[in-house]
């Protein structure tokens, strides 16, 4: 057997540098490429067993053939994480390739849940109070006869009680109990209950003897307003309707008010909104708290006035949206729900 | 109230745009409604029996433009030859309704002839308002009825104001807003003959009915004609002209605002009038030939012999009613108190512009004004007048004098006006202002300023408080001169918690998917019932149909309806919401009401209820509910739950009862959750404090059991979680099945995962098999074995 020298290391390495590479690139997966790692570059590989030859080399030999055998194996190394990225670079494509989709298939039509317009009208309309300072009341829609009627200054047998076609229930005596016919008895419940200074606004559904029609429902909604503090004018009402006005409906809607009658306020006005195009809405009724409405509910009328104010919320959804039958509200059908 | 421009200027010299006085007279509180445009005069050219319709004909109608239209009829009042009102194509009535081009049974329809109630012109709604006869084919009906040049207003009247019920008090109200002169002539008119109190006199028996009686007595009124004016005057503020007499007392009533009536002397034996109260059953035949029985609450005319001879003002009786040969007219004017006309015309169903008048309070100092301003007008027909007025007086209203305090008009308008600005205001209208006399009551605050005492007008009834005085010089200022502030709320605003609560319920539902529906609050008698439920709904005692009479004690006939609705309509497995009230029926002084949560999910069975509701209670945070498996009314009896919270039901889950649907004619499943959301929200417990997770490692452990069908899971995780402790997170139900081969009948397989860990170190597997198997015995005891 011939003793080895350096150049007989180097020239083996190099073969064996030369066998790896190939092996490497004949690795067709990354799982391939990393099971022939111990074979090219683990302790039992050819190339390393070379380094224990080393020492049976003459000791001027050691270094140049150790240095050759630590660059082939630096360049099969490299070789492999070349291939290795390579490798899983391709697989990932081919992985990503297989996964492709449509996404413009959608099997079933989304189910998107949706509020009633009215629902969506009142709670915009009570944010709007909210921020300016009023909180929001209720009322049951079953009333007493004095709740809606006799404690807002409208005695038995006034004819004011004839603008209102009321519908009793069989509660209690006959007449004593009905389904209210505005949202205004919650005033009553809230002077009564609670002391000045009072912002307070009252949404909620009313009831009148009316026929379904395109423009009249015996059912509909009302939102009321009453504000009792001190020294609380006219002008405190118009300018209250005016920051409502635009806080709802935008810049460039404006209010009015016009002289009008409700037993239970006075100074009365019916109060109408001015469009940008300068046609006018009529939208509700208001007034200065009576004082005989303010003394039957505890509250000095000397001491405090106020100002109340009332309007429709159905006919709101309808003109934002273009509905031109109140009806249509009522009907439930989805083609119309899911429209809002 | 209609009033023609040229009828006010009989008491004003009011000039200017019509839309100018039209804006004053809004702004005076009596709102100008828009009139109709399109009607036209026109004439019928033709009548035709319709080919397949009895109650329809076809009339030729010839507007003037040369061209024949073939209008459908359902009228049959007018001739060929006659002036009808016609709204042509394209017109929008006072209804609101839009005229369009029709087919009627198979025959064009190319507008619409008009009645009186139509056009909104008066009460007349059987047949076609038959023209007077000289006006223009295809003239603007309004412009036609009047004067050329003429305007004419439709104000709305507010009760309060019923002196606004005539072009008299209209026109005070002009002039003085305009500042310009008013002036209500006396009549001019000659007597003559013997004084009326030797042929007529007045008797009141019932003093708190009849506050003033007056009569005039006119002499050759047989066939005398009233002037064209007067009847184009009447026809253009919605009256039709009937007779002399008849138009002549419409035309003062609708001028001055006090109607009266007129008797034919002949038929009242000694021209004795009285006034009395009916007595219970009396009857009188009145003036449109119906006997009317009347009752004791209700004012009747008599005669010397104590017989009804009218019913006191509402409507004259037949037996006096004057004729084309009446002769002698006994013409009477009253003031009558107005509840009692009030109950009397609604109870009989009888409503006229004179009872509207009436009800609504006439001037009590007018009737020797109105009686002779007939008597003016009736003159050139060659009536004569007797001398005197005939009269009596009952019990009239006090006319109080008002104490008022020119600060507190200040106060409650936010104005800045001074006194003589104030008594510009009430001065024109009729007020009179002068210094308070004696002391200033002691508990009326007292306010910079004068104090006044002020009369009021006996034509406005409705002014007797110092609020009512503060009204009239704020609308006399205007309210558009008001400058306008804002009071500032010392309150934050906002919801309440639970209003914030019951929000947060809408939005998580719209979340889940789910569209809120609205149904009708009303029901039908049967609605409750069909569904099963007690039908025990508070009853309307008026309402207009029967579907609409009963109050909904539940919200399940709604969505069950609304479900149905959908379903009719290709649109099935809708999945819907509804929040609202509910009424109970209760000994209280009102019913209960509550908010109620309601969820329909067509074409789904009851899990997807049950499921639904663990979602919504966990996201709405609401107490802890037993869901209890038991048949509740009207629900499918084996798929049904009740809901417990505290010990008390608060609401129902499953699937609607099939027998329900049937009858709903759903054809789907239907499954159903409806909570008691008032109560829900009540017991809603407020911010949980907040448990951070813990750092250490968990242990998963599955557990499967054989469990007899009779157990509720819930069971078997309730005895779980308590054998499990503290060191359970979570713990979820993720199998089940069924094989009676392998696990036997009656029972199932159920697999739950439960998720363990501790706060504070890393649990040894000996705690964890502490932990499993201290689950697996107490399990035992619910009758559920381990499955192996």
């Amino acid at each position: 057997m011939t003793a080895d020298s350096a150049a007989v290391l180097a020239s083996e390495a190099r073969a064996l540098t030369a066998e790896a590479v190939s092996a490497l690139e004949v690795a067709s997966s990354v799982a391939e490429l990393t099971a022939a790692r111990p074979d090219l570059l683990g302790r039992g590989s050819p190339l390393t067993g070379l380094r224990r030859r080393l020492g049976a080399l003459a000791p001027e030999d050691r270094p140049l053939a150790g240095r050759a055998l630590s660059e082939a194996l630096a360049t099969v190394e490299s070789r492999y994480d070349a291939r290795l990225e390579e490798l899983r670079a391709a697989e990932r494509r081919r992985q990503l390739e297989a996964e492709r989709l449509d996404l413009t298939e959608l099997p079933e039509p989304p189910q998107v849940g949706r509020l009633h317009v009215i629902t969506q009208t009142l709670q915009r309309l009570e944010d709007v109070f909210s921020a300016m300072g009023y909180t929001v009341a209720e009322g049951p829609e079953i009333e007493t006869e004095w709740h809606n009627f006799g404690a807002l200054n409208f005695p038995p047998g006034h004819p004011a009680r004839d603008m209102y076609d009321t519908l009793y229930v069989d509660h209690g005596p006959p007449g004593s109990t009905l389904l209210r016919t505005h949202t205004s008895p919650v005033q009553v419940r809230v002077m009564v209950n609670q002391p000045p200074p009072l912002y307070v606004v009252a949404p909620g559904r009313c009831y009148r003897q009316d026929t379904a029609d395109a423009t009249h429902m015996p059912v509909f909604h009302q939102i009321e307003g009453l504000v009792v503090d001190d020294g609380i004018t006219l002008g405190d009402l118009a300018g209250a309707i005016e920051t409502f006005t635009t806080a709802y409906f935008g810049p460039g809607f404006t209010s009015r008010l016009r002289p009008s009658y409700f037993p239970f306020t006075e100074p009365s006005a019916e109060f109408d909104v001015q469009r940008p195009d300068g046609t006018w809405l009529e939208l509700g009724g208001c007034g200065v708290v009576h004082p005989s409405v303010l003394e039957v509910c505890g509250v000095d009328p000397e001491r405090w006035s106020g100002f109340a104010f009332g309007f429709g919320i159905d006919r709101l959804a309808m003109l934002r949206y273009g509905i031109g039958d109140l009806r249509d509200l009522w009907t439930n059908d989805v083609r119309f729900l899911e429209q809002f | 109230m209609k009033v023609l421009l040229s009828w006010l200027q009989e008491f004003t010299p009011v000039e200017g745009s019509p839309q100018g006085i039209a804006d004053d007279l809004s702004d005076l509180g009596l709102a100008v409604a828009a009139a109709p445009a399109g009607i036209v005069v026109a004439r019928v050219a033709g009548l035709r029996p319709h080919p397949d319709a009895d109650r329809i004909q076809l009339v030729d109608v010839d507007a003037g433009d040369g061209e024949l239209r073939q209008v459908c009829c359902g009228a049959f009042n007018m001739a060929v030859g006659d002036l009808v009102p016609f709204a042509t194509v394209g017109t929008t009535m006072p209804s609101g309704l839009e005229i369009g081009r029709r087919r009627m049974r198979g025959q064009a329809s190319e507008g619409m002839l008009c009645s009186a109630v139509e056009l909104e012109m008066g009460p007349d709604a059987e047949g076609i308002m038959i023209l007077p006869a000289g006006l223009e084919l295809g003239d603007d009906l309004t412009a036609a009825l009047g004067v050329a040049g003429d305007v004419l207003f439709d104000l709305e009247v507010n009760p309060n104001r019923p002196d606004a019920l005539s072009v008299v008090g209209v026109a005070r109200d002009l002039a003085a807003r305009r500042g310009l002169p008013f002036e209500l002539p006396e009549p001019q008119v000659e007597t003559s003959g013997a004084p009326a109190g030797e042929s007529s006199s007045v008797e009141i028996l019932a003093p708190d009915l009849c506050g003033r009686f007056s009569v005039r007595v006119l002499c050759n009124a047989t066939g005398a004609r009233p002037p064209p004016l007067l009847a184009r005057r009447l026809l253009a503020l919605g009256m039709r002209p009937l007779n002399f007499v008849v138009d002549l007392s419409n035309y003062v009533m609708l001028e001055i605002g006090q109607p009266s009536h007129a008797f034919d002397a002949d038929l009242v034996p000694g021209g004795a009038l009285g006034v009395r109260r009916a007595t219970e059953g009396e009857q009188v035949e009145t003036l449109d030939g119906v006997v009317r029985t009347l009752n004791a609450g209700d004012g009747v005319i008599v005669d010397a012999s104590d017989r009804a001879i009218g019913i006191a003002g509402v409507m004259g009786g037949a037996s006096v009613e004057i004729s084309a040969e009446t002769q002698v007219v006994l013409l009477e004017a009253a003031w009558w108190n107005p509840p009692d006309i009030a109950r009397t015309s609604r109870r009989l169903g009888l409503r006229s512009e004179a009872s509207a008048r009436f009800e609504a309070g006439v001037d009590p100092e007018i009737a020797p004004w109105a009686l002779e301003r007939f008597a003016e007008l009736a003159a050139p027909g060659g009536v004569t007048l007797a001398p005197e007025l005939v009269q009596a007086q009952g019990h009239l209203p006090p006319r109080p004098t008002v104490r008022v305090r020119t600060g507190r008009v200040n106060a409650i308008l936010g104005t800045d006006l001074t006194p003589p600005e104030m008594r510009a205001c009430l001065e024109p209208i009729g007020f009179g202002v002068s210094a308070a006399a004696g002391e200033p009551s002691p508990e009326l605050r007292s306010y910079p300023g004068e104090v006044w005492d002020v009369t009021v007008p006996s034509w406005r009834p409705d002014s007797s408080t110092e609020i009512d005085v503060i009204e009239e010089v704020g609308r006399l200022w205007s309210y558009s001169r008001i400058a306008r502030t804002v009071p500032s709320s010392p309150h934050s605003g906002g919801l309440t918690a639970r209003q914030r609560s019951r929000r947060r319920a809408h939005d998580v539902l719209a979340g889940f998917g789910l569209m809120e529906a609205m149904p009708l609050p009303f029901l039908a008698p049967g609605d409750l019932g069909r569904c099963g439920l007690p039908a025990d709904g508070i009853t309307v005692t008026n309402p207009l149909v029967a579907e609409e009479s009963v109050m909904r004690t539940s919200l399940r006939p709604g969505l069950l309806k609304a479900v149905a609705y959908n379903a009719a309509r290709r649109q099935p497995g809708v999945a819907l919401f509804e929040i609202g009230h509910v009424h109970a029926p209760g000994d209280g002084e009102l019913p209960a009401e509550s908010d109620h949560l309601a969820v329909a999910l067509a074409g789904r069975e009851a899990p997807a209820a049950a499921a639904l509701w663990e979602r919504l209670r966990r996201a709405m945070a609401f107490v802890p509910t037993e869901v209890r498996n038991e048949a509740t009314a009207g629900m499918h009896p084996t798929r049904s739950a009740s809901l417990i919270a505290g010990g008390e039901t608060v609401g129902v889950l499953g699937e609607i009862d099939p027998a329900v649907s049937e009858a709903f004619d759903i054809a789907e499943r239907v499954a159903w959750l409806e909570c008691d959301l008032g109560r829900l929200l009540e017991s809603h417990v407020g911010d949980s404090h907040y448990r951070q997770p813990s750092r250490f490692p968990s242990s998963d452990i599955d557990l499967a059991f054989v469990v007899d069908d009779a157990i509720p899971a819930a069971a078997v995780e309730a005895a779980l979680r308590e054998a499990a402790g503290d060191a359970l997170v979570t713990l979820h139900l993720f199998d089940v099945f069924r094989d009676a081969d392998r696990l036997g009948p009656g029972c199932r397989s159920v697999a739950w995962r439960l998720r363990l860990q501790a706060a504070d170190r890393t649990l040894t597997d000996a705690e964890v098999g502490e932990i499993r198997a201290a689950c697996i015995e107490a399990i035992a005891t619910t009758g559920a074995t381990l499955r192996d």
